[in-house]
């Protein structure tokens, strides 16, 4: 199979270029994407890629395949390269470190913005903060997000403004903490996100919700928000 | 954050209410414009006049006139931020679209009610 790779190492190249490799797939084997990147790095060690867990759950490895933002370790050949090509760059939006590897430094930066933890202001109980399983039911859909950034940045909104726009996975999270019925901060955090950009920056073209490599739905989330803002300030 | 200071109502809530609000005033607006021309067949300018010398007809048209400019302002405002880097460029551009909407508006004032 014909692998095309972004590459760019900013010590020796003046400019990023595609460079092609011929990888062998073992016949009658579905490889995932991050097996071919390992097949690559076989013959080419110079190649740089971020990889962890090999399996959909730390986000290590979201990478651009053939166009569409994902989880290289959970993409099979057969869905992302039907066409016997496949093509590998960054996810897109972002700075480039080197190769396929970037800087995430916004994406967290929006991400520490919407204050990522409970905020809780009564006093604490002596053994835990109990929810009833209705309560616990709510935030199904939205604590799975594991930051992997293949949503933020397939996102154009957050391409044109990745320093205001908090993007898809940051409003999510803020969503999985306006619902949780033991944050008591919701009218604080619903008012750090009344501005023109934060939220409102989504034009709900739903990339977010068709990449998304946990099946998550961000744009459901960023409509909840914009629906408790408005019951809050009409 | 920096608060931005173009912007039609400050609040991106409030930006995106009136957006939508106008945005139903429009459409309702063309039904009606359209629903008009489409039961009076033969219309001439007779009619045509006598349609707009009704003041709740004005007061409608210039109740849409009044949300194409602020849709449009909001639109407009959105489009600069997302594609215009340049701070200068960014505020010339919202700058004639804001003299362009006026000359508009009142232009379309004085058509409506004939001041």
């Amino acid at each position: 199979m014909l692998v095309s790779v972004y590459r760019y190492n900013p010590e020796t190249d003046s400019a990023p270029y595609m460079q092609d490799y011929q990888v062998e797939i073992p016949a009658g084997k579905d490889l995932m994407v991050l097996d071919v990147l390992a097949l690559i790095k076989e013959q080419d060690s110079s190649l740089a890629y971020r990889r962890s867990c090999r399996e959909g759950v730390c986000g290590s490895d979201g990478l651009n395949i053939n166009g569409k933002n994902g989880l290289a370790c959970v993409t099979p050949l057969s869905e992302c390269a039907k066409g016997g090509k496949l093509v590998l760059r960054p996810l897109p939006g972002l700075p480039v470190i080197r190769d396929i590897v970037i800087d995430m430094s916004l994406f967290y930066k929006q991400y520490e913005k919407i204050k990522p933890y409970l905020q809780n202001n009564t006093p604490a109980p002596a053994i835990e903060r109990l929810q009833s399983p209705e309560e616990r039911a709510k935030l199904d859909g939205l604590y799975e997000c594991i930051l992997c950034a293949c949503c933020s940045t397939s996102c154009p909104s957050f391409w044109w403004n990745p320093e205001k726009f908090i993007g898809p996975a940051g409003l999510l999270q803020a969503y999985r903490f306006l619902a949780d019925s033991r944050d008591t901060a919701t009218d604080d955090r619903l008012a750090d996100l009344d501005d023109p950009f934060s939220v409102f920056r989504c034009r709900g073209i739903m990339n977010c919700v068709s990449v998304c490599p946990k099946g998550l739905n961000p744009t459901r989330a960023i409509g909840h928000i914009r629906n408790m803002l408005l019951s809050r300030n009409v | 954050m920096g608060v931005s200071i173009t912007n039609f109502s400050r609040s991106g809530l409030s930006d995106w209410l009136i957006q939508r609000f106008t945005a139903v005033v429009m459409a309702v607006y063309t039904v009606f414009i359209v629903g008009y021309i489409l039961s009076t067949p033969g219309l001439d300018y007779g009619q045509w006049k006598e349609f707009f010398e009704c003041t709740g007809v004005r007061i409608f048209t210039l109740l849409t006139l009044i949300s194409v400019v602020a849709h449009a302002w909001i639109g407009m405002w959105i489009i600069s931020t997302d594609y215009i880097k340049p701070a200068v460029l960014r505020f010339a551009f919202q700058a004639t679209c804001f003299l362009t909407m006026f000359v508009f508006l009142v232009w379309g004032i004085d058509i409506i009610w004939g001041l």
